[in-house]
């Protein structure tokens, strides 16, 4: 059976689904180019067209650092929690079978698919002072709505499926027998997880992190609800953009924009350079 | 593989090429891009102005709406949202579309009565059913302990009127600049949340209780005061001294002579002076330029305002955006760290 089925085999593998790899390259280079690239370059262009002059003193108006300030120290904040959070909900996803499991997996997705500014009303109608959560917590002394304790919030909220979903198949793929091996040889449930869970999902926990890290920095429509958007204090650097185009100050727009776009870029550079760090693993078990 | 894929796509094409001008054949469409809170004031608007045109010249006409932020909506038109006409929050806009995109005029405030602005409206104060803080006039909204609601002037148009209302009744009140500045310094104290825009605003102080004052468009009050689930839960305070707000119209030349829209899209305007234009600008609660048109009952419901013009107050729009407005203007000064 096998010889037979052999030279009808073949040619059906090679046969590619989509036509030659040329065509394919070009399309895809042209779509990449058209729908990422041509904008990106046009903001290079007119961030380029400002000068390092009068890049730095845009970036070094009181206002825009403190926007600056507090959309790194937000993002940073908020895409280590979704990483700690995301790792626990794929860990549960993927080594639990209980009723409802399905409907959690479709849930992580929903911050994907919601309009950014529906969460912000949700998420603000839920902690600000007369919220469900909200007035419980603030007769305690903690404002959530309207702080920078919010916007971690909102960020957190959009930046979970991204942890979770880098994290999940390489959890998938790992399977008990390490573990099982690990607890045979003595090892604690820590030194397991610390020696043997961890190093594998090292790259997929940092390619969540990088990713929800730079959505997190560009995020508007869900923090501009929550945040207060008072100036020095829940102002953030994507409102700030919004408000420099709001005052046809293009260029002040332009020299904030070039800046979340470097942070970004390097961000998802920093996630490119990962796998290939970890290339000896990977190879191994992919082999394997 | 490649017949296969040819069909459906050529047939996609014809399709396209058969409906394309069919679509299109001997219907009249204007875009106006408004903002906001007119949607459904526009909606009836539209709906009249189609109906009386069709009576009028025989011509089929629609007129397809686009709202937002005022400000974006400018920026829009600017980098190529073919508006015929444009209805914005403020003078400031329109002239931003004739000094950058260079599409009408910078004349083009004359070229309708009253200032291009067939409805106005003013600023008031929305409070809680009851009046809890007492609050009569501008200087208790200064007051500490009293949280005030307004809009983010750099990003909402309607929060510029709120913003120099208080200015204006502040000057009257201190004839001093520095007193004026330290008056709305306190005032912007009180602001616990700077929403992007009005609608924005008026959720945050209706439906999540925040703040004990609004400052609202009195249209916006008003709807919020007649509205279903907030009906009876507050009420409305007039200072004494307010600002008229004159949100302006304007066919855009540029894009009306691509078009050959014009005769269409001025007659729309115009429509809007007319005592059915003028009627249904009442009805959503916008004040009449010319409320000799509108029968009296439709008037009531507008309390007595003493209303000073931009004109009057700030020497323009102009003058007031780059003055208040604009980086490094009165605004910020007035946000800087202590």
């Amino acid at each position: 059976m096998t010889t037979a089925a052999l030279p009808s085999l073949i040619p059906f593998r090679t046969r590619r689904p989509l036509p030659g790899f040329s065509l394919s390259l070009g399309l895809g280079m042209a779509w990449l180019g058209v729908v990422v690239l041509l904008p990106l370059l046009a903001l290079a262009w007119r961030a380029a067209g400002l000068g390092m002059d009068g890049w730095l003193r845009a970036i070094h108006d009181p206002r825009v650092q403190a926007a600056l300030k507090l959309s790194f120290g937000a993002a940073l904040a908020a895409s280590l929690l979704a990483l700690v959070a995301g790792a626990i909900v794929a860990w549960v996803l993927v080594r639990y079978r209980f009723p409802g499991r399905r409907l959690l997996d479709a849930l992580v997705d929903l911050p994907f698919a919601l309009p950014t500014a529906v969460a912000g009303i949700a998420l603000t109608a839920i902690y600000s002072s007369n919220g469900w959560v909200g007035r419980f917590v603030e007769p305690l002394g903690l404002k959530i709505a309207y702080t920078w304790l919010g916007i971690v919030i909102a960020l957190v909220f959009i930046g979970l499926p991204f942890a979770v979903r880098t994290v999940q198949p390489v959890l998938e793929a790992l399977g008990h027998e390490q573990e099982e091996a690990a607890a045979s040889l003595g090892a604690s449930r820590f030194t397991t997880l610390r020696r043997v869970i961890l190093p594998e999902l090292l790259p997929a926990l940092l390619t969540g992190f990088s990713l929800a890290f730079a959505r997190a920095l560009g995020e508007y429509g869900s923090v501009i609800f929550i945040a207060g958007n008072k100036p020095f204090a829940t102002e953030i650097a994507p409102l700030l953009i919004t408000i420099r185009l709001e005052e046809y100050d293009y260029n002040g727009a332009i020299a904030i924009a070039a800046l979340l776009l470097a942070a970004s870029f390097v961000c998802l550079l920093a996630i490119n350079a990962i796998p290939s760090l970890f290339a000896h693993e990977r190879r191994e078990q992919g082999r394997g | 593989m490649t017949p296969r894929l040819r069909t459906p796509l050529r047939s996609a094409l014809l399709a396209l090429a058969l409906l394309g001008p069919a679509a299109q054949a001997k219907d009249v469409a204007l875009l106006n891009v408004s903002y906001d809170p007119t949607r459904e004031f526009y909606a009836e608007v539209d709906q009249a102005f189609a109906a009386q045109w069709q009576r009028d010249t025989g011509e089929t006409l629609r007129v397809r709406a686009s709202h937002g932020g005022s400000g974006k909506q400018a920026r829009a038109v600017i980098d190529g949202l073919e508006a015929d006409v444009v209805t914005l929050a403020l003078a400031a806009d329109i002239d931003a579309i004739a000094t950058n995109g260079k599409l009408l005029p910078a004349n083009w405030q004359s070229r309708l009565p009253h200032n291009s602005a067939p409805y106005t409206s003013t600023i008031v104060f929305l409070v809680r059913k009851g009046n809890p803080k007492g609050i009569k006039d501008w200087a208790d909204l200064a007051r500490p302990g009293v949280g005030v609601i307004t809009p983010n002037p750099k990003t909402s148009g309607g929060a510029r009127w709120n913003y120099l209302a208080a200015w204006a009744w502040a000057s009257k009140e201190y004839r001093d600049g520095g007193k004026v500045l330290d008056f709305l310094t306190r005032l912007f104290k009180n602001v616990p949340v700077l929403d992007t825009g009005a609608r924005g605003a008026t959720t945050t102080f209706a439906e999540r209780g925040i703040g004990d004052v609004l400052i609202a468009w009195e249209n916006e009050a008003l709807l919020t005061l007649n509205q279903g689930d907030t009906r009876g839960k507050f009420e409305i305070v007039v200072p004494s001294l307010s600002i008229r707000a004159e949100p302006p119209v304007a066919w855009v030349d540029k894009n009306v002579a691509r078009h050959g829209t014009r005769k269409q899209a001025e007659a729309y305007l115009r429509f809007l002076y007319s005592p059915e234009g003028q009627r249904l600008a009442a009805k959503h609660y916008y004040r009449p330029a010319e409320p000799e048109k509108v029968p009296a009952t439709e008037l009531a419901r507008f309390p007595t305002v003493t209303q000073v013009t931009i004109d009057q107050a700030f020497g323009g729009w102009k003058q007031a955006q780059a003055a208040h407005f604009a980086d490094g203007g009165f605004f910020d000064r007035i946000y800087q760290p202590k």
